[in-house]
């Protein structure tokens, strides 16, 4: 058996000593971010990211995962204790899961969270390990007009799928394709859009525009919009759910994991589509719909375990052919790159303890939150109230050191404040700087695939529809914008998103 | 009926984008552009330039229709300050040193907040330097003089 093997492997790599530490850290600083106001994993992981630097590729990326899954799962936390989601992809927890918290469930509803989280992690583990490797061998046999065609696809789904302006988000990829172009080009060496500066050669720093746009961009539109932070704690009351209450979830998680599933190897779609959709399922299938938004177990049962799956099958696509499905993707492209790894198919062949190793770890670090956090929650809950004038000082040295750290000078830090001005501008015109991060990510990639297909074809455009594969992701790609621009599926994906 | 376009937001969205896209087409036309069988270093950068440019009109022409106004309160002291802070960190770190950068840092950081109290942000400074201290320079041996001519 193959798969066993090859998750025995996975795991023989994830629990080692160094990976462990570093799983627990991603985990702790996950959770952490999760329940902290005002900061979110994009943030977190684009400043944390230079401190793995000097550590292995597998060590930095099981952290930089941890720290992704740590914070919906701190999200959820303070969604049913103290009615404020700490991450957009909890927001539907607080329905049902703050009722059972006034109904003295707290506790009760955390456990079931965790476990449908746990359980969705599960499956998903053993749902990239089957899907993930055909999916790779498939990409494998992928040449330059097949690879340009799916970048396509990847990216013009992440726009139409994700929430707001569909032709925004299109504008905003091209901006991003542009910006990561910027440096040497790299058949003919020519030194684009760097306007003198040597510092520019190898193009703009990863780190400096993601901190710049997610972590400064952040703070100032907080900063604009205080919000205001009452907190009402609940008794988290016993831990232990009923026979009953288990009986009553089990159903709402497997299918929450089905849904999330399937969203999450989606690119654009967000964790809280997942979940949201997990709670519509719920209401429409319950006997007795009314109970929901009055302390309704399968209400965070189901969309506890969706948002978990959603978040962790985003990995296949990054994992098997180098496409980033969400913003975070983006980023965990981003650090394979620092690595000196080049993403896609090739990554589980020439680095199998990265790809086996890291999905081992999510199922060890799903593991980690459930032991973890239970027992911790009055510490988390105590958190809550840190006020936010003395956390974003914190978070801007973390984030000044971070981008100084990773080239040692200060141009870096200079062009990092103008990437916050331009992502507060961005937001302000309500252009998502979302679709901008994949773009800049697949740039250069997508110039290459091009560059080499037309070589391939003489110059023919017509090779992206000759070939069947390429002409099948084309097909897709029109599909998607000609079904976003009918209106009525254009309403529905506003009431689904919105 | 008025024209309002200094509030209208799609139309400024728009205006963006073509400036984005035009200033891309015009640096690039110093690339050689080659052909589609040859893509020059200019092709692909005019060809994004050409497609930003397009979808610019279209979302300025939405936006004449919708109207939409910019939403959401933008506070120009944050926009000014934290940005600031960070200028301030990367000039004193080439030439005071890491813990003059740092200070500097979180109190100009601080003071993009209007409730900005001076013995509180001390004491948050001088916290965060000796944390920071600890884990970036001496745990992790970052090779920053703590300051300089020391």
């Amino acid at each position: 058996m193959e798969l066993f093997h090859n998750l025995i492997f996975g795991f023989s790599v994830s629990l080692s000593l160094q990976n462990l530490l570093y799983c627990f850290i991603g985990c702790l600083v996950g959770t952490l971010i999760g329940v902290l106001p005002g900061i979110g994993p994009m943030a977190t992981i684009a400043m944390l990211l230079p401190l793995t630097y000097n550590v292995p590729p597998v060590a930095a990326l099981i952290m930089l995962a941890g720290i992704y899954y740590g914070a919906m799962y701190g999200g959820s936390t303070t969604s049913i204790l103290v009615n404020l989601p700490g991450e957009t992809a909890s927001v539907i927890t607080c329905l049902d899961g703050y009722q059972m918290a006034r109904q003295g469930r707290a506790g009760v509803a955390l456990t079931i969270a965790a476990l449908g989280s746990f359980i969705a992690g599960s499956i998903c583990t053993l749902i990239i390990a089957l899907f993930g490797p055909p999916l790779a061998n498939m990409a494998l046999k992928f040449g330059a007009p097949e690879y340009f065609s799916l970048m396509l696809m990847g990216l013009v789904a992440a726009a139409v799928l994700a929430h707001g302006d569909m032709m925004k988000s299109l504008a905003m990829v091209v901006v991003g394709l542009l910006l990561g172009i910027v440096g040497s080009d790299v058949a003919y060496g020519v030194k684009r859009f760097c306007f003198g500066f040597f510092e520019l050669t190898d193009g703009i720093g990863f780190v400096v525009i993601a901190v710049g746009l997610f972590a400064l961009g952040e703070i100032i539109s907080n900063l604009s919009d205080p919000e205001e932070r009452v907190v009402f704690t609940s008794k988290v009351g016993s831990l232990y759910p009923t026979l009953a209450d288990l009986k009553q979830s089990l159903a709402p998680i497997l299918r929450g994991t089905a849904l999330g599933a399937f969203f999450g190897v989606l690119p654009g779609t967000t964790p809280a589509i997942a979940s949201f959709g997990s709670y519509i399922v719920e209401r429409k299938v319950a006997k007795d719909p009314s109970r929901f938004g009055h302390g309704a177990i399968e209400g965070v049962a189901g969309p506890e375990a969706a948002n978990n799956a959603d978040a962790q099958c985003k990995f296949i696509p990054m994992l098997t052919l180098g496409i980033p499905a969400s913003g975070v993707m983006a980023l965990m492209l981003g650090a394979l790159m620092i690595h000196g790894i080049q993403p896609g198919p090739t990554v589980m062949t020439q680095r199998p303890e990265l790809f086996w190793g890291l999905i081992a770890s999510m199922w060890v670090g799903n593991l980690m939150l459930v032991v973890l956090n239970l027992p911790l929650i009055r510490i988390w809950v105590g958190l809550l109230k840190v006020p936010y004038r003395i956390l974003f000082p914190a978070i801007m040295v973390f984030a000044a050191i971070g981008i100084y750290s990773t080239n040692n000078t200060s141009f870096d830090v200079y062009l990092a404040a103008i990437f916050g001005i331009l992502g507060i501008t961005w937001r302000m015109l309500e252009c998502s700087p979302i679709p901008m991060m994949l773009g800049f990510v697949l740039g250069p990639m997508i110039e290459e695939n091009l560059r080499r297909a037309l070589q391939v074809s003489d110059g023919d455009p017509t090779v992206f529809l000759t070939r069947p594969i390429s002409l099948t992701f084309i097909i897709f790609t029109i599909l998607l914008l000609i079904l976003m621009v009918l209106p009525s599926v254009r309403k529905r994906r506003d009431d689904f998103t919105g | 009926m008025k024209l309002e376009l200094q509030n209208n937001r799609d139309f400024w969205a728009g205006m963006m984008l073509i400036g984005l896209g035009a200033a891309a087409m015009f640096i690039a036309r110093d690339y050689r552009f080659g052909s589609a069988l040859r893509m020059g270093p200019g092709f692909f950068p005019t060809m994004l330039g050409g497609i930003l440019i397009v979808f610019g009109l279209c979302i300025m022409a939405t936006g004449l229709r919708s109207k939409e106004k910019f939403q959401g309160r933008l506070s120009l002291r944050a926009l000014i300050m934290l940005p600031l802070s960070l200028i301030l960190f990367g000039f004193l770190m080439e030439r005071a040193g890491f813990i003059p950068a740092l200070v500097v840092l979180v109190f100009v950081a601080a003071a993009s907040e209007k409730g900005f109290k001076v013995l509180e942000v001390l004491l948050i400074a001088l916290i965060l330097t000796v944390a920071s201290t600890a884990v970036f320079i001496w745990g992790l041996g970052l090779p920053y003089p703590l300051i300089k001519g020391f």
